[in-house]
């Protein structure tokens, strides 16, 4: 029996305080990405010299200068052809955005643990692991945009892009920066101590796969024992993509649907893992 | 007494086997200033993590301003300021753009973090630093600007793991001074700490952990007369000798406790065992009669000084 004058188990009163975090529980992500461009500021002329001086010098160098050497027909697929710039062009614009991603996806992702460790931080607000991953992402995705615009202008300039579709590049290209990028965000988010596993990461993972590719020339130009390398690379994906929009490169229907949907299945999932691995390494 | 901001309840955390937190107990009420004292490794960070609702607890009860961690983090923390242990400060952006990026991550508008900003500099004693790289500030600066960073959302308690561990004496007092005016304003202040000067500076209420355990709760004054005699004589014969003289002197006072360095004779008067001592022919090298603190708490809780 209980006792009238003592009340009843006080009921757990619904918490007054539950909206004080309704803004950061929907944009924390994004103030997170406020934070890395933030950050990216503080190096914004370098970003901006190299995302105009990049597409200036390749697509000279290879577009015009290389282009004069290569004699081989490309074909458009379709039995038509089509200039080498026309047919490098959209692969060094996925090639950008790699580069882009695989900068942005090392050094600053380590650090953010290790040398300048802004993660815990934030963890400290209230801001979830995966919102952090997430803010890191998006930061990334934006710088990737805007170096891919530029890119596209200066491919512009050179007469390398016959198709109007060709301006979708810039998002197929950042799709494909991306796909790459958050595989190697979720590896460097398990990363504790600094072995020069990012050098070995651009040397011997990302300097490979743009030789192997189908940048330079078409995948089929390779020995059989080696194309595999380029249906797994989500660069050939982007490369064949890009060169769909931009000349109408023919391949099968179903084909450019495997590009889009492997690009997209990478993200999903390496975006996934980055969210879980920075959460166990942040909510210990 | 007011419903408590904290109670925790057989809180426990455990990595594989490891307890670095083994089933501890305690409530903080509103306003007060609350301390955990113990050695490195005791588990004082680790509770911190789980008090801060950023390391999920594995066992026992936990409530935070009357939530559950587990369901409530976001909107728990946005009522908590938290100090880490490490300063964690972005040494890449200037010192008033950490209290602004810090201050949105929070939901807060631009121009009122802007505002704030501004006030909590001045708190901080670093409006002349405003513009400055963090890398440039000071052991202490960064302190008080991690301080700031805490403070911009005007939270209800204040969580400190370690604030003094590596400033001069100075920054330390300026730091102290900083805490005891939030402790005023009505900020619920919860800190670890190794130090006893500051629990005893800074603590209403403290418990003693070793070894992710309580070994002792009270107010330090408290904690000192129970565990503790009035004084302590502490007297050094040189690190050879100390053992074989200890043996001399074992019937002195309340209890002696030989450390490497130096015996301690704990005694309500010190000066008293000290001549007692002289009679029986031993001279120290050096003899100093003090008050009992929470470090001698400790050593007899633990049979292991604070700092090792």
């Amino acid at each position: 029996m209980s006792d009238p004058s003592v009340p009843e188990v006080l009921s757990v009163p619904e918490p007054v305080e539950g909206r004080a975090a309704v803004r950061p529980r929907r944009f924390g992500a994004w103030y997170i990405a406020e934070h890395r461009l933030l950050l990216m500021r503080a190096y914004g002329s370098t970003i901006l010299a190299t995302s105009i001086g990049n597409p200036l010098v390749y697509l000279f160098a290879l577009g015009v200068g290389l282009a004069s050497l290569v004699q081989a027909p490309l074909g458009d697929g379709r039995g038509g052809e089509v200039s080498y710039l026309a047919f490098v062009a959209p692969a060094l614009l996925a090639s950008a955005a790699v580069t882009v991603a695989s900068e942005e996806f090392t050094y600053p992702v380590l650090s953010g643990f290790k040398w300048n460790p802004v993660f815990s931080g934030a963890r400290s607000a209230p801001i979830s692991s995966a919102q952090i991953a997430d803010g890191v992402i998006i930061a990334v995705i934006l710088r990737m945009v805007v170096t891919c615009a530029i890119y596209f202008g200066v491919m512009l300039l050179f007469g390398a892009v016959p198709s109007a579709l060709g301006v979708l590049g810039i998002l197929t290209a950042t799709l494909t920066g991306l796909a790459v990028g958050v595989v190697i965000m979720a590896y460097t988010s398990t990363v504790t101590e600094d072995k020069g596993q990012m050098a070995i990461i651009q040397r011997f993972i990302v300097t490979p796969m743009f030789l192997f590719s189908g940048t330079f020339f078409p995948l089929e130009q390779l020995p059989g024992y080696l194309q595999w390398i380029g249906w797994i690379s989500p660069l050939w994906h982007g490369n064949e993509l890009g060169r769909v929009l931009a000349y109408g490169l023919a391949e099968p229907a179903w084909l450019t649907v495997v590009h889009v949907v492997y690009l997209l299945a990478i993200t999903v999932v390496a975006w996934r893992a980055a969210q879980v691995i920075m959460t166990g390494r942040l909510d210990k | 007494m007011p419903a408590p901001v904290i109670s925790a309840s057989d809180l426990t955390k455990k990595y594989k086997e490891f307890a670095a937190v083994d089933g501890i107990s305690f409530d903080v009420a509103p306003g007060e200033s609350f301390g955990l004292l113990g050695p490195n490794g005791a588990g004082k960070s680790t509770t911190m993590r789980m008090l801060g609702a950023v390391s999920t607890r594995t066992g026992g009860d936990l409530s935070i301003l009357g939530l559950d961690p587990d369901r409530y983090g976001p909107e728990i923390r946005s009522q908590l300021g938290v100090v880490p242990q490490a300063d964690n400060l972005d040494q890449e952006l200037r010192v008033r753009d950490n209290l602004i990026v810090y201050g949105r991550y929070f939901g807060i508008p631009r121009s009122v973090v802007a505002k704030r900003a501004d006030e909590l500099l001045e708190f901080a004693q670093l409006a002349d630093r405003a513009k400055a790289k963090v890398d440039d500030l000071s052991g202490g600066m960064k302190r008080r600007l991690t301080i700031a960073r805490a403070l911009v959302n005007e939270p209800k308690i204040l969580l400190l793991d370690e604030p003094t561990t590596g400033l001069d004496p100075q920054a330390r007092h300026i730091l102290w001074d900083r805490l005891f005016r939030l402790k005023e304003q009505g900020t619920t202040l919860v800190l670890t700490t190794h130090y006893m000067d500051e629990a005893e500076q800074l603590c209403d209420r403290l418990v003693v952990v070793d070894k992710g355990t309580i070994m002792a709760e009270g107010a330090p004054a408290e904690l000192i007369r129970l565990h503790s005699s009035r004084e302590v004589l502490e007297v050094r014969f040189g690190s050879d000798r100390n053992a074989v003289v200890a043996e001399q002197i074992a019937g002195l006072g309340d209890r002696v406790e030989v450390l490497p360095d130096r015996i301690l004779i704990y005694s309500a008067d010190g000066e008293a065992e000290l001549g007692q001592l002289l009679r029986q022919g031993l001279e120290p090298i050096t003899s100093l009669v003090r008050r009992s603190s929470l470090e001698d708490v400790f050593l007899r809780l633990t049979g292991r000084t604070l700092i090792e």
